[in-house]
């Protein structure tokens, strides 16, 4: 424990002893991220207050040779900042400066543990930041790069991704560099995001704001089953329209929801729907008629239009409300983020009805069906023998189906350690080999981050490399001229 | 066989296309890859390849998911082909650069430049509209990244890192891209000034309101500078007037407003491209419009450009590139795509790189393409 000692004498000397946590009842709260069942006691958290101590903290690390996860507001929904049992978790919650502000520049520069929702604030009303994670009154920026998170409003505005400018990352060997969005090169910047905390940690970040509509129309409308709402969903985004926002909820979900908010949604219906249009008044007042005659068409019933901010916020509430309103069902449940093609939204909801049957379990859900992603919430109760078990391979199917419809085994949650044993069903040896291309580019020695993303430990340098056939045995399918 | 290449393939697939490669690798000689050739003067003139792949044969639209808004498109695809297939559809995929001699330029090659136009205003560019990728790498890997569904977050971003890397890691044999409406209508507001602040002014007015433009594009020749104001939809003329109005407002002149526009376009395009000089592409944050359009009047420059987005096109005489590099040391780049071979011979078009990003690029080449046998020596820093 030599070693363990130095090392923590060199961490509080760069962080102040009482931001240096060892102490298991201290370290209790950071065993876990936002999903719950995977726990780990770090060796130390660290809760650095600068960039410059987060990059004292990985220089340290990398002298003792010690492995680290940084950790924003830890609500990651796939154990990404779950701590290493060796390591060092890097926690960014004291690094809160939202350092300068340009309108002029549509540019925000923020520190990684502002808040998502913070982001907005500081340039509202006239402008506003497009990715809205549910989670975000409390989730963080950096933990949104990390993960590349989306958001109900995803569907029209595009992720996290598409907003990023600037990245200062601090890199595994703690040295520090700058990614542009504009500058020549590779787009360092675009791998970065989304890495899940395995290529580095973003210390400084750029963020793009748009100018916020000057009309946002939201309907509720509901429908005999889902599969009547998934046709409804088609038939408004065929005609050319691009809402701000699809949400779909289901029998299930809409009970949750509206036990819980008393929002005024109908428990007697199947299906419903939350659209919302947003943009210019002229363009917002003709399509948001189309959209209301496209569910009429299509089985709508009880169409709701909000009057007001109030209204809007209520139809709102009970969506959002949704995942935490489960519990008035169930004691438990798991939640999926597999994608689909939209248009495989009828096959892939039958598939999980039967599956649910099968397994003698219940699935709500809830899901931005303009973009294909569910959110199945499947149910149990741990109180039963097996059924933990049950759900659990339940869960696994699901995700399956996704694939085989073409779609994805994650949105926005991300595969941290939850759903890295999915990646060699999405991904070929050979995929999986490129990704861990670039992984040994940015922290050859893997200390960002280990045992996420991928699903197999693998070290650089033993990259199992060039694959051996001959390439002058396939020459005969090249022409030559 | 273009001249100094001893050898032209032109693979049937993706496997070939690695094969192809990794031959090349294997013998220690350098590939690069051709598309509609719209493009292969760009970036340093580096040494001539030794084997010269051409994408003619990867011509397939594999896939048009017009429910999804989905496409996986191959990389000899001409883009013009492909947004004639989408177009039907009512669909396109956003993205506008010029396309060359015979609207030649192909998708691969549109992608491997991350060339744009002034669509990307609004959608953004090729990395914003990639969602999947395959490319096939100098050891003989194809490989796959990002999927078909235009919401993915599984596994890393190869997509974006392939996109604009020049051809220096591997070749893009496809790309899985997203689609949007294509609008029903346009309609552009336009007015001029020759006072490159009250410009600035107009633009940065324009930008913040919440007009949902498709397009804001500058432009400057010959001491006078007009703004371009794109609006779509149903019904967008009402809106149009409004960019008008506020044009006015911001005292510029000859305000007008065109519904029949696409000529205008076309002609912002053909400004990102060198006629007689050089060109070159300036990214500065958005407020710096005034200094970008201040220098180019004094190099003599005519431009294009991407007004709320920091991006300009400067036509120029190859001379002034230095003094305009000297007048806009405080941008993040000014990269000279397009000019003659001797310039590009005298100094590094692609201009400084942050030193440890440049290492970092270093690592990811070496990672991708150890055998260095990718396009070398044209990209940022020789790779």
């Amino acid at each position: 424990m030599d070693n363990g000692r130095a090392l923590r004498s060199q961490l509080e000397a760069i962080c102040g002893s009482e931001h240096v946590l060892t102490h298991p009842d201290a370290l209790a709260t950071y065993r876990s991220d936002g999903l719950a069942h995977y726990r780990e006691t770090p060796l130390a958290a660290v809760l650095p207050a600068t960039g410059d101590q987060v990059r004292e903290v990985v220089a340290c690390c990398f002298e003792a040779g010690v492995p680290w996860v940084a950790r924003g507001s830890g609500t990651g929904l796939s154990g990404g900042a779950l701590p290493v049992a060796e390591g060092v978790l890097i926690v960014l919650a004291r690094l809160r400066r939202i350092l300068a502000v340009s309108l002029e520049d549509a540019s925000v520069v923020v520190e990684p543990g502002v808040t998502n929702i913070a982001v907005s604030r500081a340039v509202a009303p006239t402008h506003f930041y497009p990715p809205d994670p549910s989670s975000q009154i409390v989730c963080s920026i950096g933990g949104n790069i990390a993960e590349n998170s989306g958001g109900a409003h995803c569907f029209k505005y595009g992720f996290t991704t598409n907003y990023v400018t600037s990245l200062e990352v601090v890199l595994s060997d703690g040295t520090v560099a700058e990614l542009h969005r504009d500058a020549p090169g590779y787009d360092l910047l675009g791998a970065f995001v989304g890495s899940e905390g395995t290529l580095g940690v973003a210390t400084k970040i750029e963020l793009r704001v748009i100018p916020a509509p000057e009309t946002v129309r939201t309907l509720l409308a509901f429908f005999e089953d889902s599969e009547a709402a998934g046709e409804a969903v088609t038939t408004i985004v065929s005609a050319g329209i691009v809402p701000a926002a699809i949400e779909m909820m289901d029998r299930l979900s809409i009970r949750a929801a509206e036990e819980a908010t008393g929002a005024g949604y109908r428990l007697d219906a199947g299906a419903a729907l939350i659209v919302e249009l947003d943009g210019s008044e002229e363009e917002c007042a003709i399509r948001f008629e189309q959209v209301r005659e496209l569910c009429a068409q299509n089985g709508g019933r009880d169409i709701k239009v909000a009057a007001d901010a109030a209204e809007r916020d209520l139809i709102w509430k009970a969506r959002k409300a949704a995942f935490a309103a489960m519990g008035r069902v169930a004691p438990a449940y798991f939640v999926q983020d597999g994608v689909i093609p939209r248009t495989r939204l009828p096959e892939a909801l039958r598939r999980i009805d039967e599956l649910a049957a099968e397994y003698r379990l219940q699935v709500a859900n809830v899901f931005h069906a303009g973009d294909g992603n569910l959110h199945p919430l499947i149910c149990y109760d741990a109180a039963r023998s097996g059924e933990p078990e049950r759900a659990e391979e339940l869960a696994n199917l699901i995700l399956k189906a996704c694939l085989d419809l073409g779609g994805s085994i994650t949105g926005e949650h991300g595969v941290g350690v939850d759903k890295k044993g999915h990646m060699p069903a999405m991904f070929s040896e050979r995929d999986l080999e490129s990704f861990h291309r670039l992984r040994c580019a940015f922290d050859p020695h893997g200390l960002a981050n280990p045992g996420k993303v991928m699903p197999t430990p693998r070290l650089c340098g033993e990259v199992p490399g060039p694959y051996r056939e001959h390439p002058l045995e396939r020459a005969g399918v090249a022409s030559r001229m | 066989v273009p001249a100094g290449v001893s050898e032209f393939v032109q693979p049937q697939n993706g496997e070939a296309t690695a094969a192809a490669l990794a031959s090349a690798a294997a013998e220690g000689r350098t590939a690069r890859i051709r598309g509609g050739a719209t493009k292969l003067g760009w970036g340093r003139a580096g040494q001539v390849p030794d084997v010269e792949l051409s994408t003619a044969s990867l011509n397939r639209i594999a896939e048009h998911n017009v429910g999804d808004l989905t496409a996986v498109v191959e990389a000899g695809v001409p883009l013009a082909r492909a947004q004639a297939k989408f177009g039907a559809a009512g669909q396109m995929l956003a993205l506008d650069p010029p396309l060359g001699r015979d609207r030649a330029a192909t998708i691969g090659g549109v992608f491997a430049s991350a060339d744009s136009g002034p669509l990307r205003h609004r959608y953004g560019g090729p990395r914003d509209l990639i969602i999947g990728i395959t490319v096939a790498l100098s050891d003989g890997t194809v490989a796959r990244a990002g999927g078909n569904v235009i919401k993915n977050v599984a596994g890393y971003d190869l997509a974006k890192l392939f996109t604009g890397s020049f051809g220096t890691l591997g070749a893009i044999i496809s790309v899985n891209v997203r689609l949007h409406p294509r609008p029903p209508a346009f309609a552009t507001a336009v007015g001029s000034s020759a006072d490159p602040g009250r410009l600035g002014a107009s633009a940065r007015a324009l930008a913040a309101a919440p007009l949902e433009l498709d397009s804001l594009d500058i432009a400057w020749r010959g001491g006078r500078g007009g703004l371009l104001g794109r609006v779509s939809g149903a019904e967008p003329a009402p809106r149009a007037n409004r960019v008008a109005a506020l044009l006015r407002d911001q005292g510029l002149e000859g305000i007008d407003v065109i519904a029949d526009d696409a000529e205008l376009w076309a002609r912002q395009r053909v400004g990102q491209r060198a006629r007689e000089g050089a060109l070159v592409r300036v990214a500065a944050r958005p407020s710096a419009l005034v200094n970008v359009l201040d220098a180019a009047r004094a190099c003599g420059a005519t431009l294009v450009g991407r007004a709320a987005l920091g991006t300009s096109y400067l036509e120029l005489d190859p001379f002034a590139i230095s003094p305009l590099r000297e007048r806009l040391a405080g941008a993040r780049a000014v990269v000279v795509l397009d000019g003659p071979e001797e310039l590009r011979r005298a100094q590094d078009p692609w201009g400084e790189a942050d030193e440890r990003a440049l290492e970092l690029m270093r690592r990811v080449k070496g990672a991708f393409d150890p055998a260095g046998a990718c396009n070398p020596g044209t990209f940022v820093g020789g790779i």
